[in-house]
């Protein structure tokens, strides 16, 4: 599983102890921020972060280096620099391991950060369901001050710089920036329109640069070995690594740190270990909520923020989720808008009406009761909600029902005009029967049914009434003879 | 000034740097529809949470539409406002709304009146194609304001009035995605909440999810009933906002017709609210004198600045929020609240009318009059000095229900002795107002002298917290005023730090004062709709002979024929209130 791999965030996870600082310093802990500190003005670090071509390893793909350079721009009595660890894309743990696994050098680039904005807080935002995280996140805060890499005069310097915690409370939309600002002012976690972004007026309304934990992994390794190194890994407008929460039908899940350009065949067949039970690869969804699902045919295509995009998709935080035949992609659209629904705020209207909405008509369509002109307003309606929303989750909340039908245009109609899922995931558009030839009347299934849906004499083939029968499978569980199968 | 060069639907314009798409489009005629949005530009009040999204245009070069309300203009901008895409988009977007709000147009108090409804006819809705859900929430209703949140649309104005403009903190948003809606904290009642019930929330909402209580069906029984007696007393706002709700301009006097169709109604007696707000000058005028004799003479327990307290909402707002200051406010009752038990001892005793059998109607400008004649030390054994309070909208309602063709009334008066009033009395519905009539009676009163200018008009005009230092006869006299409650706060807050030199403060809960009532027609955000109401009151104080509350004649009788002197014992008794601490009283279940 280590081929094809290279490790620039994830270094240090499973390598040191994190609790130690010791350990981290060992391996040129904080000599970025000596380097940066005592060697570089802040135009000339920031000008290294441009040149790396680092992007936002949040979703986004913003340059960092340019965002770092707005910020430092903005006159203002009092900047500051916050990392975002609200990590809440279904199944991502990206963050996480990278603050359990290796918190200083989050606190290291965070120094770097604000040495080069100009700003002498920090703060980081976490999700408080990540106790182990922020433990090891305080222990290093502690080993950090007590070593004189935060506090007063760093290294000797005149550079203060010092950093608090902010505990969110689990809100998906608390991960864009502006919501994130909002929920640690302590208001509700809602965003508002931007510009003025948070660069220009953020945190109590001053200049605050807001980064990603995984993108702040990379920066103490591009200080310490060149923007040039950096820029050689990945494609031409993609630099270095990224982390993705593999998961779903493939024999390999876990996180994964690959360089950009690694194609999704690499992805799955090497690094996964291919598809579980040799079963045949069907979709593989990234970008969590906000991404779209990438087929067969993408299967060669080098992942990197633009190609996503371009095929329907996004880079998002790094949520990777493979499936093969038995995943149903109208369930699969349905599951996101699902998450989508329960994580809006609320504040406009195309994404709390709107999102629920396209739950209800997906809905439908698993229920059978789907219609063509249900098609055209799930198009329709998916594409008002991206034009129109307030933030990044109203925008790309649809992805996973365009994508969907994109791709898999035919399970819709099969759906709508058949009342087929060929995955068999939809229930109410399965039946029971019993196969006459195959059942000798054992009465066992009639026994099992829970809700008495079958009927028939002993030794003689019985029947499955399709109006009683609530599709729970008991029946099918349950015979001996496997007389009882679904259409 | 930087100036913005850009292009909308095919128009070049130039505007000013950081002029929202909205305003700019505004400037070449073209009015971009919304429905969150909203202003009362002369009050520095604007809410543009970009929420509704039906104000989306096309900008050139951009993914995604943007909203105009929020959206900078920027050099070289080329936006379109109604293309394909976004009509398209407007429309779905209004449709979704409506997908999520109860069609009870036909029943519904909002209806004619309701922004949602005009939007639905603007963008030519005829069906809704989404089905699904729609929210269901508990109604909730406060002695004051029903709460339909079902119909809420969360456009956030009320968030705004309650929390930015009035500083109360009743309402805010809750839950979230498709559950989100505008509540008190926890969902608990309103009542349970420290609302204030100024109102404000109601005079903004664009539909119906934020009601008056209806207390007109009361009214019609009473009037109905042949053993009562019922007299009515009107607001000093109430005449120069009623017409408009018969299509009459704003800022016009209806004194005369608002009499002639209250008779028709079929009150017995048509009486005047400024009667009692003259009598609430001599009360509230004496005290201040007395404050400030006492306090000129050193007694240090004589607590200056005195605040007016003839506002219900103020009254609730600082029995929430400053309770320790409870006794700083004047405790002279509201006009209102005058009028009730003047009305029932001494007007209906001398007509020799049982108290029960005297039904007192107010028509305010004002919802927190409903709490206020409500309030359990302005009963005498449970029977309500003032039985019903009607807003102006609730009164212009009635006068339809009863076929009454309004502006073709004849201008009548009011019935004596409770319907005579001075110029100082009309006042009273606008900010300022109260304290410019009190200056009128105390100047005279303190100095012994006439006052020859009456028009105080350093205490007028519609900034947020005015100052001005009256001369009463080489003794300067330091008055505030704030309205809207907001501002009030800051007034409270440098008494407390005792950054505040005032001898006088003047306090409207609402906007404008009276005239920007919570139960007033909706100004649906036009500003020039209050100056207008503020210009015809000061036109009647104008036009009045008798100009001071303390020469009106009816005010002089009563006074010998009843009340004795002001402060006396019968006034402490009928005509002064006190306060309670209701602090502790906010968010517990019972």
């Amino acid at each position: 599983m280590s081929q094809k791999q290279l490790r620039i965030a994830l270094r240090n996870c499973g390598v040191i102890n994190p609790e130690k600082i010791e350990d981290y310093l060992a391996r040129d802990g904080y000599q970025a921020l000596g380097t940066v500190l005592t060697t570089l003005s802040p135009e000339a670090a920031i000008e290294i972060i441009k040149k790396s071509g680092l992007r936002g390893r949040g979703g986004g793909g913003f340059s960092t280096g340019l965002k770092w350079e707005i910020t430092r721009k903005v006159k203002a009595d009092q900047k500051y620099v916050v990392c975002n660890a609200d990590e809440g894309d279904p199944g991502a743990f990206m963050d996480r391991s990278v603050l359990e696994g290796d918190p200083h050098s989050v606190i290291e680039a965070m120094a770097i950060n604000a040495y080069c904005t100009g700003a002498n807080k920090g703060l980081v935002y976490i999700r408080a369901e990540y106790p182990m995280a922020i433990d090891r996140l305080l222990t290093a805060l502690k080993h950090a001050k007590e070593y004189g890499f935060l506090g007063e005069n760093i290294l000797g310097t005149d550079f203060d710089f010092d950093i608090e915690i902010r505990y969110g409370a689990g809100a998906f939309v608390c991960g864009e920036e502006t919501a994130l600002i909002h929920s640690m002012e302590g208001l509700r976690g809602e965003p508002t329109v931007k510009p003025p972004f948070p660069s220009e007026s953020g945190y109590q309304g001053k200049p605050t640069n807001v980064n990603n934990v995984e993108t702040y992994a990379n920066i103490p390794v591009i200080i310490n070995k060149g923007w040039e190194w950096f820029s050689r890994i990945g494609t031409e407008k993609s630099k270095g690594t990224k982390v993705f929460a593999l998961a779903g039908k493939i024999n390999n899940v876990g996180l994964i740190e690959v360089p950009m350009g690694t194609t999704l065949r690499e992805v799955i067949y090497d690094i996964g270990g291919g598809m579980q039970d040799g079963a045949e690869f069907k979709a593989v969804q990234t970008g969590g909520p906000s991404g779209g699902c990438l087929t067969t045919k993408h299967l060669d295509t080098p992942i990197d923020y633009d190609n996503l995009l371009e095929a329907g998709s996004m880079m998002g935080s790094g949520g990777m989720i493979v499936m093969d035949s038995n995943n149903c992609m109208v369930s699969i659209a349905k599951f996101y808008l699902e998450f989508t629904v329960e994580e809006s705020c609320g504040k406009c209207s195309p994404c709390r009406i709107g999102n629920k909405r396209l739950y209800e008509l997906l809905e439908k369509i698993t229920q059978g009761n789907g219609t063509m002109e249900d098609l055209d307003k799930l198009r329709n309606l998916s594409s008002v909600i991206k034009d129109t929303s307030l933030c990044g989750l109203g925008q790309t909340s649809p992805n996973p029902v365009l994508s969907t039908m994109e791709n898999f245009y035919e399970e819709y109609l099969e759906h709508v005009t058949f009342k087929k899922c060929r995955s068999s995931i939809c229930k109410s558009l399965m039946t029971y029967i019993v196969d006459e030839e195959k059942c000798i009347g054992c009465t066992l299934c009639a026994r099992n049914c829970p809700v008495n849906a079958i009927t028939g004499e002993r030794k003689q083939a019985h029947y499955i009434d399709p109006e009683k029968c609530i599709k729970c499978g008991a029946c099918m569980e349950k015979c001996k003879f496997s007389a009882i199968f679904t259409n | 000034m930087e100036l913005i060069k850009l292009t909308i639907d095919g128009e070049l314009l130039e505007v000013e740097k950081d002029t929202s798409i909205l305003k700019a489009a505004k400037t070449v005629g073209i009015e971009i529809p919304t429905l969150c949005f909203f202003e009362l530009k002369d009050m520095g009040i604007e809410n543009k949470p970009g929420g509704c999204r039906i104000c989306v245009v096309e900008i050139k070069g951009r993914r995604n539409l943007a909203p105009a309300c929020t959206t900078r203009v920027e050099n070289g901008m080329i936006i379109s406002t109604h293309s394909i895409r976004v009509l398209n988009a407007r429309r779905t977007v209004l449709e979704l709304i409506l997908s999520d709000h109860p069609a009870e147009c036909l029943t519904c108090a909002k209806s004619g009146s309701c922004e949602l409804q005009s939007m639905a006819q603007q963008l030519g809705v005829r069906e809704i194609p989404f089905q699904g859900e729609q929210s269901a929430y508990r109604k909730d209703t406060s002695p004051a304001i029903i709460r339909d949140i079902d119909k809420c649309i969360m456009c956030r104005r009320c968030e705004l009035m309650c929390n930015e403009v009035q500083t109360v903190g009743a309402l805010s948003a809750v839950n979230r995605g498709f559950m989100a809606v505008v509540a008190p904290a926890f969902e608990m009642n309103l009542e349970k909440s420290p609302c204030t019930y100024c109102g404000q929330c109601v005079s903004v909402c664009p539909t119906g999810a934020l009601t008056e209580v209806d207390h007109s069906r009361n009214v019609i029984n009473a009037l109905a009933d042949p053993a009562k007696t019922v007299v009515v007393q009107t607001a000093p706002a109430v005449r120069a906002a009623l017409g408009e709700e018969f299509g009459l301009m704003p800022g016009t006097l209806v004194t005369g017709k608002m009499a002639a169709a209250l008779r028709r109604l079929g009150f017995d007696y048509v009486f005047d609210t400024d009667f009692a707000a003259d009598l609430t000058i001599m009360e509230e005028g004496s005290e201040l004198l007395d404050r400030l004799t006492r306090y000129l003479k050193g007694d240090k327990n004589a607590n200056l600045p005195i605040l007016t307290s003839c506002c219900p909402g103020w009254v609730n707002f600082f029995e929430h929020n400053f309770p320790e200051l409870r006794d700083i406010p004047s405790t002279a009752k509201s006009p209102q609240q005058m009028f009730g038990p003047i009305a029932k001892e001494y007007f209906g005793k001398k007509l020799g009318i049982d108290r029960k059998d005297l039904i007192v109607v107010s028509i305010m400008p004002c919802l927190a009059k409903k709490y206020e004649c409500q309030r359990e030390e302005f009963k005498v054994n449970g029977d309500p000095d003032v039985n019903f309070s009607l807003s102006t909208r609730e009164l212009a309602q009635l006068i339809k229900q009863a076929n009454i063709d309004f502006n073709s009334l004849p201008d009548e008066g009011f019935d004596n002795p409770l319907g005579e009033s001075t110029g100082a009395s009309v006042i009273f519905g606008t900010t300022g107002g109260v304290i410019e009539a009190a200056c009128r009676t105390a100047y005279e009163l303190f100095t012994g002298k006439k006052l020859e200018k009456v028009d105080f008009k350093e205490l007028r005009g519609f900034e947020n917290i005015r100052h001005a230092t009256i001369d009463f006869d080489g003794l300067p006299i330091n008055i505030g005023i704030a309205h809207g409650l907001g501002n009030a706060r800051k007034l409270l807050e440098d008494i407390q730090a005792g950054r505040n030199q005032f001898h006088a403060i003047e306090i409207m809960a609402c906007p404008g004062g009276c005239i920007g009532g919570g139960g007033q027609p909706f100004h649906h955000g036009n500003s020039e709709i209050l100056k207008q109401r503020a210009a015809a009151l000061y036109k009647e104080d104008d036009g009045k002979t008798i100009r001071k509350s303390h020469e009106n004649p009816f005010i002089i009788e009563l006074y010998k024929e009843f009340l004795g002197k002001p402060l006396g014992e019968k006034s402490h008794h009928l005509l002064h209130t006190k306060y309670f601490d209701r602090s502790s009283s906010v968010f517990v279940e019972e």
